[in-house]
């Protein structure tokens, strides 16, 4: 590895951490209902949703309705976004007159969107109008990001909450989250990325001259059934223009992932230089970091945030740079075919095959490592081309069920189950009452948090092995070998754990793929919702416990250590087996 | 449960319209008057006014007097950026780390880049025989210019030193030094290389 490698790592890093108390406490004091200072330009939008909507902002909701907010929203967001595709081809703005999304697909991403996923198994500029774009695909990348953190805000308000039912109310944590953060974050960022080259424009697609025309062979059947090759001149190049810049200010920071156009963060016109690169690749972990604060912050106890923030570091780090490592080493039967892999100053060297120039393997292997440790997903290199250890740490990022950061909100509401679970095992060990923040944590939360940890592994596996048994599983694979299991493994992983990246070598778009992967991604975002907020309604009922010697202390080193085991051991013994059948098999074929 | 009803849809139909609309909206105005041309595609444009390509998208160059960019998986020919609503112009090879393909692969990259120049033995840069991840990839790392730098020259009939001080011209560090990789924009190389050769040509110093 070179030395601008670690400088890259660390100023990345650095940055991260910087931004983490500034906004973590603005986001407390928006989730708090105190004013934050956008309340003054924006807050009569506030007010005027909650005058035509009828909603009492002091209201409060005890979990069930909560629940059943959350779920009617996001049932009719799901709804809207399906129409839009299928009647796309009757509605305005589609300048390049794309028609309807096919019925499965249409599901897919759909729920994709809804769910946070942002699992795509179209290209946007040949599929979706700029309609479709905007009104469908945009607003779902900002409000299944606020459902997210509004989740987790309900949780918090749990945890602290003394024998009561109120666990806030949806539709203001909603409404706030989107216009207080959401919103400015995405606008700032939206018109910096444009500076650099995002495009951002309504216009249709451009045509351009070529320098040097390409011809190629198109072969044909003629009416006689007998194969014609005929040789075709392509003079032109088209530019696919759309309101992108928009749209992919809050794909990273909604941690939503879906691109505008297919190649997603390698477009060019997504992801045009260094610099903008830097910026998308911070967007991904800077809500789902900062909100680490914005717990602490909101339990009275900011040490409690840092701990967890702690305890993500401590498995993101290594992970990074042992993801850059591997890339950086290439890929050993190159040398055999004359082919110079090393880094200097006039090249990035290293394992290019999917990689664009500009960020070379340094910034392609930390934006790897941040997207699937946030559950965003969105990719400026090819995962599916990674060297595999390179391509195992995304996966099993993606594996530890998304709680390294993890999604806008809902990587912390999965950390925090993970948290109880810890919290739990220690009390067993020392033989008593686990508590944690002053809560107990018995029966009844134990059974939540279980299910929360283990839904998304039992739904990748079942699914993966699904996939591979069967026909419309196994004819989707590109790529031979142990390689091809692991792309159908990234798949599952992906899909159950609502992050989206993939191993893009799997031609997802079939029926098989499409349904089961609607229903995986459906699966593992609300059965994690509801029994989150049904831990949050029963925490809240509870009588706080006053702290006393024998309590477990979960802001300090040992507990961040702890928490740590529990994450890498949950998801080593869950996943090793299939780790082994793909990628470590096929470093050991490599290598050896 | 139907008490959240009225309050789910007016909600929706608000953000709807403030995310989905006002927001893009807005952000297009802007970029409209404040980065025109960012905004359209980083559009270039030769002396007569006429586009000519994209400075962030590349083209594809066979000819031994261009320089060469990197190999692209996009069909139905190298660089398709976007081949109607039907035409699925793919992008990546997707090709995995033991993938026979992609050996082969690279061994015919190695071999045609081989077969254009004869007198260069060195090894090949990596970026130069590796499909990038969007397929429309701009640049090529400046090792990979002036490995091509004899074969231009010669095809050209220019002095090699005179091209070498081009792409030396149009290599670009990390962007503060820090971020990204050394890279040179390929399109633009070659635009400059073609106007090089025309004012050659103006002055008498032709092509033998």
């Amino acid at each position: 590895m070179t030395p601008n490698a670690w400088i890259q790592m660390g100023l990345f890093l650095l940055v991260l951490v910087a931004l983490v108390k500034p906004l973590g406490a603005f986001m407390a004091r928006v989730y708090e209902g105190q004013p934050c200072g956008l309340d003054k330009p924006l807050g009569w939008l506030e007010r005027l949703t909650y005058r035509f909507a009828g909603i009492k902002p002091d209201q409060p909701m005890n979990w069930k309705t909560y629940a059943i907010a959350v779920l009617l929203f996001n049932l009719l967001g799901g709804l809207v976004v399906y129409a839009l595709q299928r009647l796309q081809g009757f509605l305005p703005l589609n300048p390049a007159h794309l028609g309807a999304v096919s019925p499965d697909l249409a599901w897919n991403t759909a729920i994709s969107f809804i769910s946070n996923t942002n699992w795509q198994s179209y290209s946007g500029e040949t599929t979706m109008s700029y309609l479709t774009q905007m009104l469908g695909l945009t607003v779902q990348n900002f409000v299944s990001a606020a459902t997210g953190m509004a989740v987790l805000v309900a949780l918090i308000r749990g945890i602290r909450g003394k024998q009561t039912d109120n666990i806030g109310n949806f539709w203001v944590d909603l409404v706030r989250g989107t216009l207080y953060i959401l919103l400015p974050l995405s606008f700032v960022l939206a018109l910096i990325l444009v500076s650099q080259g995002v495009v951002q424009t309504l216009s249709p697609y451009k045509k351009v001259q070529l320098i040097q025309p390409v011809s190629y062979v198109q072969s044909t059947t003629n009416a006689a059934g007998k194969t014609v090759h005929q040789t075709v001149w392509v003079k032109h190049q088209v530019l696919p223009l759309g309101p992108a810049a928009s749209q992919i200010a809050i794909k990273q920071l909604g941690t939503n992932g879906g691109g505008f156009f297919g190649q997603n963060s390698a477009h060019p016109f997504e992801n045009p230089n260094p610099l903008s690169n830097f910026l998308e690749v911070l967007a991904i972990l800077l809500i789902p970091a900062a909100l680490c604060y914005t717990f602490g912050r909101m339990v009275g106890d900011t040490r409690q945030g840092w701990a967890i923030f702690a305890a993500m570091m401590i498995i993101f780090v290594p992970l990074m740079i042992g993801c850059v490592w591997a890339e950086h080493s290439g890929n050993p039967k190159m040398a055999a075919l004359g082919v110079n892999q090393s880094s200097s100053a006039l090249m990035s060297g290293g394992n290019m095959e999917g990689k664009e120039t500009r960020f070379g393997v340094t910034d392609s292997a930390i934006w790897a490592t941040a997207t699937t440790a946030a559950s965003n997903g969105s990719v400026n290199s090819m995962h599916d081309s990674y060297t595999p250890l390179g391509g195992l740490v995304p996966m099993w990022l993606m594996e530890l069920g998304e709680v390294i950061f993890g999604g806008v909100g809902s990587g912390l509401y999965g950390m925090l189950m993970f948290v109880i679970v810890a919290v739990f095992v220690a009390g067993l060990m020392v033989g008593r009452t686990p508590e944690y923040l002053g809560k107990k944590i018995e029966a009844f939360e134990m059974k939540m948090a279980t299910i929360c940890v283990l839904v998304p592994p039992a739904l990748v596996l079942v699914t993966a092995a699904l996939a591979c048994v069967t026909v419309m599983g196994t004819s989707a694979i590109e790529n031979p070998g142990a390689h091809g299991f692991s792309e159908i493994l990234y798949w599952a992983s992906s899909v159950g754990n609502n992050n989206g990246s993939a191993f893009a070598g799997l031609g997802t778009n079939t029926l098989f793929y499409n349904i089961a992967g609607g229903i995986v991604m459906w699966i593992s975002r609300y059965f994690l919702i509801i029994p989150t907020l049904a831990l949050a309604g029963a925490l809240a009922r509870k009588k706080p416990v006053p702290v006393s010697s024998g309590t477990l202390p979960t802001h300090d080193a040992l507990f961040t250590g702890w928490l740590v085991a529990t994450v890498v051991l949950i998801g080593a013994l869950t996943f090793l087996p299939a780790l082994a059948l793909g990628p470590i098999v096929e470093y050991l074929h490599l290598w050896h | 449960m139907w008490s959240q009803c009225r309050p789910a849809i007016v909600v929706f139909v608000i953000l709807s319209a403030i995310t989905g609309l006002a927001y893009p909206l807005l952000v297009t105005g802007i970029a409209a008057v404040a980065f025109p041309w960012q905004a359209n595609g980083s559009v270039l444009k030769n002396r007569s006014g006429k586009a000519i390509g994209s400075r962030l998208i590349g083209q594809y160059f066979s000819d031994p007097k261009y320089f060469w960019p990197r190999p692209s998986a996009t069909s139905p020919v190298p660089y398709t950026s976007y081949n109607g609503p039907l035409g699925d112009c793919g992008s990546a090879s997707n090709l995995g780390p033991t993938n026979p393909a992609l050996f082969a692969a690279v061994k015919r990259r190695v071999a045609r880049l081989r077969t254009a120049d004869p007198a260069e033995k060195g090894s090949v840069p990596v970026d130069l025989v590796t499909s990038s991840a969007s397929g429309l990839d701009p640049d090529i790392s400046p090792a990979a210019a002036f490995y091509q730098v004899d074969r231009v020259a010669k095809a050209r009939g220019l002095p090699v030193a005179e091209v070498k001080k081009l792409v030396k011209q149009f290599c670009r560090g990390r962007d503060f030094g820090i971020l990204g990789a050394p890279r040179v924009n390929v399109l633009e190389l070659n635009v400059a290389l073609d106007r090089l050769s025309s004012a050659q040509r103006a002055a008498g110093h032709g092509p033998r």
